[in-house]
């Protein structure tokens, strides 16, 4: 077994308890959107409180709640500002961490901000310590010659940047209906932002892979808590591997990454769903057979389907690793059941992307689906990136209304009218529809 | 007037760099030490909690299964056989038909 120069700076104290942060409670509130969704405030007792008492005995009453417009319960969900580098995030689960972007967020901006961008963690032993100076990226197996890469040996190649959107397999698995197992979210599991890195090619180029490799794995300093448990490892295709555009981001919207965004270093595998987008990447293996490893040969696969779609029930599907994301699109400004005034012109806005490629087209409908109207759109910021549209909608009566949503990406791929199902509740993409009250 | 071209060349450089995002000066990567919250909640439930709090713990908060929806006996057998068998969760044969109990019972639906 190799030494690794990153082995020493892990090591989270469980029983540490957490402090509150004091700044963080006046976001919640002060949030004008329609997504008003946050039941219990109770920010006077919690003013109160915060007032006479230590922050770290913040009590069981002063919790935030927001409630998911999911099929079944349980539908609330606690409001957190208690984690590093983070602002007002959904609480799904504490350790590891899984946090989601509450939906206001993209409503502000096509980019979603670092303190706001969703986390999602497998394995609870994440270093809550990096050392820039000390830390090594190594690059090994099917090469000519290994590397041990330190930071300012990764900061002196060649840069780029993408904006491009990091999507979970997962995103939106609360809405699947038989409902499944795993992290219960609504649609925050996803975010946007501009990535500056370095080509993962020009790291391999360095290394110089021999002939016969085939593919490229992946792990980062994370670990089981376990130790004869699987430690999460990903791998793609060499020549995806080496295409230009996978890359490796040291940056992420201009500012370092967030730790639990994986800093230091990040895989950026565009278009491709998250599972691949390697955190707190250290190790890069060039392998010459295919990696068997649980979390490509069984986690994270995916009925071979159209829509990676099955019957609730069906068996001797075969699965593949999923893969390429698909088009999605979403409504910001509006949240499910919002009252809006009859006889006006309805502003309605959102975000879209395309999945692999670009968006072509957003349109809506106040019909049921039977027409569709095309929406502008936002600036492009490149083909991988979230994409904003907005348009108006004329809601002359009184009483309930529709809207739904359609993203065509530049492929000719369109959001299916109806939902996919997978036993692991992954790439839902069906069109959304919002149902409003006009008053 | 030297240190003034200076500034005015300094900005004219900025202006046209500036039309390509990546040559924009990144701030320098510092190293990053961060306190995580322990999640260290118990399960509601008295002694009927016991197992699941003895056994599920050190990998994962409560939370997680207390967001999860109701679903079938069958289901949360198959989750517990999971844990143990591919996470290499080391829950004592013992307590499974108790943590299976508790989550049939809290998040059953038949």
């Amino acid at each position: 077994m190799k030494q690794n120069p990153n082995r020493n700076i892990r090591g989270r104290d469980l029983l540490h308890v957490p402090v509150a942060g004091a700044g963080a409670t006046a976001d919640a509130t002060a949030v004008t959107s329609l997504f008003p969704r946050v039941l219990s405030r109770r920010s006077m007792l919690r003013r109160i409180g915060l007032a006479g008492l230590s922050l770290a005995a913040v009590p069981a009453w002063a919790e935030e709640l927001v409630k998911l417009s999911l099929p079944s319960g349980p539908r609330e969900r606690e409001i957190t500002h208690d984690f590093p580098q983070k602002g007002t995030m959904i609480l799904q689960r504490t350790r590891p961490p899984l946090l989601e972007t509450p939906m206001e967020v993209f409503d502000r901006g096509v980019f979603t901000p670092n303190d706001r961008f969703y986390v999602r963690w497998h394995w609870a032993v994440i270093p809550n310590s990096v050392d820039v100076n000390t830390f090594r990226l190594s690059v090994h197996g099917h090469v000519n010659q290994s590397l041990s890469l330190s930071m300012s040996e990764i900061l002196s190649l060649p840069r780029v940047d993408l904006a491009a959107v990091n999507q979970c397999s997962g995103n939106s698995r609360g809405f699947f209906l038989p409902r499944v197992t795993g992290a219960q979210w609504a649609h925050g599991a996803m975010g946007n932002a501009k990535w500056t890195g370095v080509r993962l090619k020009d790291v391999l180029d360095r290394a110089g892979v021999k002939a016969g490799a085939i593919q490229v794995r992946f792990n980062g300093l994370d670990e089981p808590v376990v130790p004869d448990a699987p430690d999460f490892k990903k791998s793609l295709a060499i020549d995806h591997a080496g295409n230009g555009e996978v890359m490796i981001a040291f940056a992420m919207n201009d500012e370092q990454l967030p730790l639990l965004n994986g800093f230091p270093l990040r895989l950026i595998v565009p278009g491709w769903y998250s599972t691949y987008w390697v955190k707190m990447l250290s190790d890069i293996e060039v392998l010459d057979k295919p990696d068997d490893n649980y979390w490509m040969a069984l986690a994270y696969t995916i009925p071979d389907t159209p829509h990676a779609n099955i019957t609730p029930g069906q068996t001797g599907v075969k699965m593949v690793p999923i893969n390429r994301m698909v088009p999605r699109s979403f409504f910001t400004n509006l949240a499910e059941g919002a009252s809006v005034p009859a006889g006006t012109s309805v502003p309605v806005r959102g975000i879209a992307f395309g999945g692999d490629t670009g968006v072509a087209t957003v349109d809506l409908s106040s019909d049921g689906g039977r027409s569709w109207q095309p929406t502008a759109l936002g600036k492009d910021h490149g083909k991988y990136s979230f994409r904003q549209w907005e348009t108006t909608v004329p809601l002359s009566e009184k009483g309930s209304h529709s809207l739904m949503v359609r993203c065509t990406n530049l492929a000719g791929d369109v959001q299916p009218s109806s939902p996919n199902w997978n036993t692991s509740g992954f790439m839902r993409n069906v069109i959304e529809t919002v149902r409003l009250t006009a008053t | 007037m030297r240190g003034t071209i200076l500034v005015i060349g300094a900005f004219a450089a900025a202006l046209l760099f500036s039309t390509s995002a990546w040559v924009q000066q990144l701030p320098a990567i510092k190293s990053t030490t961060v306190d995580l919250p322990a999640g260290d909640r118990m399960f509601p439930g008295g002694s009927s909690a016991d197992a699941i709090n003895n056994n599920c713990l050190a990998c994962h908060s409560a939370d997680m299964v207390l967001n999860q929806p109701a679903l079938p006996r069958a289901t949360w057998e198959a989750e517990v056989r999971k844990m143990i068998n591919v996470y290499r969760a080391p829950i004592d044969e013992s307590d499974v038909a108790s943590i299976v109990a508790y989550l049939v019972k809290t998040k059953g639906e038949d």
